[in-house]
């Protein structure tokens, strides 16, 4: 169980057809057979996810590895 | 694998045998560490190092005969490390305290008789070994003749301290003169009872009979001896103290009613299967004490020592980057793939290593014992599959790369143009299509203006991508469409631009005829409009899998002296070549070591190198190395440019549509068959965008869906920043996010990522 990826308030990009700024909140993630519940920037409108690149290549690419070999 | 594969597995790999000194001493002393300890003046070290396996290393550090000099692999290279010196220094030096932990006691009781050498270390062993020991001599102090040795080699304070643990650990003294007639009583008394035949009781009881090799048994009764001197009527102190032991060994062997034999073979000297390589190995002259008699000092011991070559074998680990990465060596890989194997909940540590391996047989060809490291591997890999373990990471991209070149997007198999059969068919493969289709209508056009005209194409996938990730399943389905296509064709003879195509129908199509395109052109006059390089020198890279195609070696090479190349033999060509780091999906799986594979390969010459597979040519290039492509003369027509070695790497966008667009320009060059034009939307990409979309393995057809989903849906977010769009989109296993705009005529692309992870929801 992952909750803190380290992600900061994101205030560059809004969903577009809520027209609202994304806000941190509690998002489930899954891969193979691991699921954990992380902070992720969404959508408080419509809950659209955003994955910013950083954390994609970083954080989640490891613990994709870690999963991967389980 | 089984534990019984696994064991006939390791036994090909010879690391872990002793080196040439140590099997050659009686006693095995590990002579190698000895001489490293000492070299670094770890005296301690050293000390405990002779302590482990020399009894009273006090006495035999100083007397003994080292046959192990004569063996030594230094001997051909300025003489065998002296090592009866260098254990004379070593005990020389104070000795360390050393911990002993005595075995408990047994019941049994253990006759020695004389008090020799060896029969003093038969007692030791046995003392060590619990038994309750009584030794019966003649004489009035333990050690015979060891009294005899000069006061300078043995001094007689620490012959007397050495003996002194007998004592120590309870030995029963009896002085008694032994002959025959009490041999009887004796065994009545004891479990087993040793004749020390370097004494004169022992001696006189044997009555001149000749112990057994290995067991050292007089007889079945019981009775075991050993110390005589050797057939030149010698003796040596080394052997009587192996007699001694080997003959305790078999008394405790003998007492607890268990086979005297089994399991014995690499007792005393024996040759050993290490492998060295002394080539590169500069002679060095021994190191002579510089005031005789009184042996070395310190300083020169440890020059001495330093001679030493460490021996061991780790040859493959010298050619094979991959193999040197994971710290290990083959036999020590196995078992960690096997014990991979075993773990059902669990970290799988081996997996990176199980799927780095190219697969390329390099490592097999080097090996003194022909190590299969690839098999090992690729069966891995197979298990791996089988019992759904395999990181979906690792292959699945080029399985996807297969799946497109074996759908409508790639596929073909035609009678050349107003042909009803084929006796020929030209298969270039996915890497030459996807590399430079060009090059593909070319040579097909080639082939039937030079070789045949009832030439056919076949445009699909070899196989090759599902056989290497370890997929059967795959590997079989693939298989199953190329036959059938063949059948469909008429069962043609198949010409193969590749030699991994080549090996494919080798391994799965044994019974189709294949010849390599480079074979069938060097049977044929160039075109007049070739490219002559001449006198340009270039290096030649053979594919991996061409290692055992001499013939289409040789064909290659032809074809480049034709075309007034002059080629340079790279040290590692041939049945020895190096991969490119695309076999065996290495590149997919573990691209750091693919570019380490690759960064050996390309500093082994300056020269432009000159490859005859796509895949190589690309590898090699996408490492900076300058490579042209064979055919890049043969047909410097079109793209290719006046300077073939400097043409970039092919993107995998790139390739993925060269092949389609390869597909809509023969049906329609050839066959008059002309496509509609597609409509796709343009995607503007700059070169930085582009390396990093390769690299993350995105393909524009990705960006494509991604941008169709969000443009379709409204699901997007946009920059307060810059105003771009970013959008994502999970048509399979993996999420894609682009960062777009709008163009005039498509989008621009700025940034694209992926993740395999999958995002249920918000608020969860
Ligand atoms: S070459 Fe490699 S696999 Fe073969 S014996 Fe030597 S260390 Fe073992
Ligand atoms: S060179 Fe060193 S390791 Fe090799 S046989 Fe001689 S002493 Fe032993
Ligand atoms: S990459 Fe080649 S040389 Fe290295 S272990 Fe695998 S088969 Fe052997
Ligand atoms: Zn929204």
């Amino acid at each position: 169980m992952i909750t803190n990826l380290g992600i900061e308030e994101n205030k560059e990009w809004k969903c577009l057809s809520c027209d609202a700024l994304l806000k941190l909140d509690k998002v489930r993630i899954d891969y193979m057979n691991g699921s954990f519940t992380v902070e992720l920037p969404c959508c408080p409108e419509c809950g659209m996810v955003l994955v910013p690149e950083e954390i994609a290549l970083g954080k989640m690419l490891e613990v994709e590895k870690l999963l991967e070999d389980k | 694998m089984d534990q019984k594969t696994l064991r006939q597995v390791e036994k090909h790999c010879i690391q872990e045998e002793a080196p040439a000194c140590r099997s050659a001493c009686p006693l095995h002393v590990d002579a190698r560490t000895f001489v490293l300890q000492v070299g670094k003046g770890r005296w301690n070290d050293a000390w405990k190092t002779l302590n482990k396996t020399l009894p009273f290393p006090g006495i035999l550090g100083r007397i003994c005969d080292h046959p192990c000099e004569d063996s030594c692999l230094r001997s051909t290279l300025g003489g065998g490390i002296r090592m009866g010196e260098l254990e004379r220094t070593c005990v020389n030096q104070p000795k360390p305290r050393i911990r002993v932990i005595p075995m408990p006691k047994k019941s049994e009781r253990m006759a020695v008789v004389g008090e020799g050498l060896s029969s003093l270390v038969a007692a030791l062993e046995l003392l060590r070994k619990g038994y309750d020991v009584t030794l019966f001599s003649s004489q009035d102090k333990l050690g015979g003749s060891l009294w005899e040795v000069p006061d300078t080699t043995l001094p007689k304070d620490i012959l007397e301290q050495e003996l002194g643990i007998l004592g120590t650990l309870g030995l029963k003294v009896e002085n008694k003169k032994m002959g025959q007639g009490l041999l009887v009583p004796l065994l009545e008394e004891f479990s087993a009872v040793y004749l020390g035949l370097d004494s004169p009781n022992g001696a006189r009881m044997a009555q001149g009979g000749k112990p057994s090799d290995k067991t050292f048994a007089l007889g079945n009764d019981g009775v075991f001896g050993g110390g005589a001197c050797d057939d030149h009527g010698r003796l040596s102190p080394v052997n009587q103290a192996f007699q001694g032991r080997a003959a305790a060994l078999s008394m405790e062997r003998f007492t607890q009613k268990v086979g005297l034999v089994e399991g014995r073979q690499d007792e005393g000297p024996y040759p050993t299967r290490l492998f060295t390589n002394i080539e590169d190995i500069e002679p060095l002259p021994e190191v002579l004490p510089g005031n005789g008699e009184k042996g070395y000092t310190i300083d020169e011991a440890r020059a001495e020592a330093q001679r030493c070559i460490q021996c061991q074998c780790l040859e493959c680990l010298k050619v094979c980057p991959y193999l040197d990465y994971f710290k290990g060596y083959p036999k020590r890989y196995a078992r960690e793939i096997y014990n991979n194997a075993a773990i059902v909940m669990g970290n799988h540590a081996a997996n990176l290593m199980v799927n780095t391996c190219s697969l390329c047989g390099l490592c097999q060809e080097i090996c003194p014992e022909n190590f299969p490291m690839a098999d090992l591997c690729l069966d891995a890999r197979r298990d791996l599959v089988e019992r759904k373990k395999m990181p979906p990471s690792a292959h699945e991209f080029a399985l996807q790369d297969m799946a497109f070149s074996n759908s409508e997007s790639f596929m073909l198999a035609r009678h050349a143009p107003d042909k009803e059969t084929s006796r020929f068919a030209f298969f270039p493969g996915c890497q030459l299509s996807g590399s430079n289709p060009e090059h593909v209508i070319q040579t097909y056009s080639f082939l039937r203006n030079n070789w045949a005209e009832d030439t056919g194409l076949m445009l699909q996938c070899c196989a090759a991508p599902a056989h290497w990730s370890g997929n059967e399943a795959k590997t079989r389905e693939a298989i199953s469409l190329l036959e059938e296509n063949w059948q469909k064709m008429g069962e043609p003879r198949m010409i193969l631009a590749c030699s991994s195509c080549l090996d494919m129908f080798r391994r799965y199509l044994p019974n189709i005829d294949v010849i390599s395109l480079w074979q069938v052109m060097d049977q044929c006059e160039l075109p007049v409009d070739a490219a002559k390089p001449v006198g340009t020198t270039m290096a030649i890279h053979d594919p991996c899998t061409s290692r055992h195609e001499p013939q289409l070696q040789d064909a290659a090479r032809s074809l480049a002296v034709k075309l007034g190349i002059c080629i340079e033999e790279l040290e590692f060509s041939r049945e020895k070549t190096e991969c490119c780091g695309f076999g065996g999906l290495m590149e997919n799986a573990n691209p750091t070591l693919a570019e380490k594979q690759l960064e050996r390969r390309t500093a082994e010459s300056d020269l432009d190198y000159l490859a005859y597979c796509a895949m190589c040519r690309e590898s090699l290039k996408g490492a900076g190395k300058r490579t042209a492509h064979l055919l890049d003369f043969i047909f410097p027509q079109g793209s290719v440019g006046p300077d073939p070695a400097a043409r970039v790497k092919t993107g995998l966008s790139d390739s993925r549509e060269n092949r389609a667009r390869l597909k809509r320009d023969l049906l329609d060059q050839v066959w008059n068959q002309a496509a509609e034009a597609g409509t796709e939307s343009m995607l503007h990409i700059s070169p930085e965008v582009q390396a990093k979309l390769d690299q993350r393995r995105i393909l524009h057809s990705d960006i494509r869906e991604t941008i169709a989903h969000a443009e379709e849906t409204g699901r997007k977010m946009e920059s307060r920043e810059s105003g771009h769009f970013l959008a994502s989109h999970r048509p399979f296993m993996v999420t894609f996010w682009v960062e777009y705009s709008l163009a005039e005529n498509g989008y621009h692309i700025y940034n694209s990522y992926c993740h395999r992870m999958q995002i249920m929801g918000g608020n969860a």
